[in-house]
């Protein structure tokens, strides 16, 4: 029971607004100490699991180019871009990415895509450029609505298009687990059971990405003007 | 692994934070265990205590992004293109590309290596086009860090959590809780409370890969299929994904929820998480239907 500390932590850490960084790491002490490991034994687990994961950094490695692009007017050129579409608006755009991004991701092409890579130069200015054109300057507080909402296209296309491709790291997570079971079942199974919730998760979110555009509508008022 | 990652804002904890970050990457497989332990905790005080500061200045007025805008054009869309096409490119070549017979690269790799060869192209197409002066990459980068500050280091602080979650065996613990609990006594309740709790374990452990074996081993197996006759190839297909709706609410995921909130510079740090949520419940609820009437079809 003593091991379950380590979630109380987080869950009260996050609900008070702690820095996560100071929350997570007491939990990974208090939960090795509740384990039985000495100080010293947990604070080199620790240490040894946080290098070990390194490799999850690798996405910085893209913030110079896209620094010196946006430098040179990268976002804003974005804007001008979908300012010369007429028909742009921001949930047709952002439908479309999320179609691409979910086609991409079951052809097992998950890398096209982003937050750093394509959402913050790209697609978040899109979507905000298209609002301006609509409805003129925006307020902060549509501004982040659109970004975040930006962000959540990639990663619902992403989460549920991917496991439509049968070398994707959860399908072999599955196949691997119930062969240890004893169970024997082929990936391309494990992918075609994928594509009913896909489906599902495409009518949802697109549903609910046109409901924005109503909202952004009736929030910042009048109908299209030229 | 090597980073150019050297930072030297203007204030002192920013340079302890990202100094102390450097030295985990330059030397930390040389370093014992639990050097590297305390090397991280040395951080998360150092940020945690006194915080991380951020300059102020803007590199460019806005005015001056416009006209540089106006004067490259479409151009710009080059550089920042290449690195998911090249990414791509990368996966699918290197996967064919081998020497006697041994893969060029480490097949698990591939796609960390083509982002990695993607970026490199990307700048050099970058710097010969712009010319910007030699340091503006750097300062550029350090802007968007500066930006993103402290949030760049949780996704790896949260897999070193579930490294440790791992070795305490909190899973086992959570599988015997629930089957202790929870009467699972029908067909109807033993698949949705295996899709309802693939996505509350998920949440707690930021991942539905952690959630995967636990549930299933625990629930899933045992009830769905030896008990009721349910298909399992059916039931991991729709669990997983149900597991996917569990990441899409929490904080824990922090590298699909909480980094695009920073990356994106938005006040909110559950933002992301929030125009979630609505869609993530629909669709867990379209998932239990789904495997309720999939899973038992023969």
């Amino acid at each position: 029971m003593l091991t379950l500390i380590g979630i109380a932590i987080v869950v009260i850490g996050f609900v008070l607004r702690i820095n996560p960084l100071l929350v997570v790491t007491v939990a990974g002490l208090a939960t090795g100490i509740a384990s039985g490991l000495g100080p010293i034994a947990v604070v080199a687990a620790f240490g040894k699991a946080f290098i070990t994961s390194r490799y999850v950094a690798i996405v910085w490695l893209v913030l110079p180019v896209i620094g010196l692009l946006e430098h040179a007017g990268l976002k804003e050129r974005a804007r001008a871009v979908v300012a010369g579409f007429r028909a742009a608006t921001t949930s047709r755009i952002l439908l479309a990415y999320f179609a691409v991004r979910q086609i991409t991701a079951a052809l097992g092409l998950t890398s096209l895509g982003g937050h750093a890579q394509m959402v913050r130069p790209l697609i978040a200015p899109m979507a905000e450029g298209a609002a301006e054109n609509q409805y003129g300057e925006l307020p902060d507080s549509t501004r982040h609505k659109i970004r975040a909402n930006a962000a959540a296209v990639d990663n619902i296309a992403l989460f549920f298009g991917e496991d439509i491709f049968i070398a994707i790291g959860s399908i072999l997570l599955i196949k691997g687990f119930l062969d240890q079971n004893g169970i024997h079942v082929e990936p391309t199974q494990l992918a075609i059971w994928a594509i009913p919730t896909a489906i599902c998760a495409f009518l949802i979110h697109c549903t609910r990405l046109l409901l924005l555009e109503r909202r952004l509508r009736s929030e910042l008022g009048g109908s299209r003007q030229p | 692994m090597n980073w150019r990652d050297r930072t030297n804002p203007r204030r002192f904890n920013n340079t302890v934070f990202w100094g102390v970050y450097a030295i985990t990457f330059l030397a930390g497989t040389y370093l014992p265990d639990v050097a590297n332990g305390f090397l991280v905790i040395a951080m998360v005080l150092v940020a945690s205590i006194r915080g991380l500061g951020q300059g102020k200045q803007e590199t460019r007025t806005r005015e001056e992004r416009e006209a540089s805008a106006q004067r490259w054009g479409n151009k710009l869309f080059i550089p920042a293109l290449a690195i998911p096409i090249i990414t791509v490119l990368g996966t699918v070549l290197f996967k064919r590309i081998s020497i006697g017979g041994a893969a060029l690269v480490d097949l698990k790799q591939i796609t960390v290596i083509s982002l990695a060869i993607a970026t490199v192209i990307a700048l050099a197409i970058g710097v010969i086009m712009l010319r910007p002066p030699l340091s503006a990459p750097i300062t550029e980068a350090r802007r968007l860090l500066d930006a993103v500050g402290w949030a760049a280091v949780l996704p790896q602080m949260l897999a070193a959590l579930g490294a440790l979650f791992a070795i305490a065996g909190v899973g086992n613990v959570v599988s015997e809780l629930a089957q202790r609990w929870i009467p699972l006594d029908s067909p109807v309740a033993v698949v949705t409370t295996y899709a309802i709790g693939m996505a509350l374990f998920t949440m707690v452990m930021g991942n539905a890969f952690a959630a995967f074996p636990v549930m299933t081993a625990g629930i899933g197996l045992p009830l769905i299929v030896q008990k009721f006759g349910g298909d399992p190839t059916i039931m991991a297909a729709i669990g997983m994904l149900s597991g996917f709706c569990g990441t899409l609410m929490t904080p824990m995921a922090a590298n699909f929820n909480i980094v695009p909130t920073a990356l994106l510079e938005l006040p909110d740090e559950n933002a992301v998480i929030k125009v979630q949520i609505p869609t993530a419940l629909i669709l867990l609820a379209a998932n239990i239907v789904l495997m309720n009437f999939l899973v038992f079809r023969r």
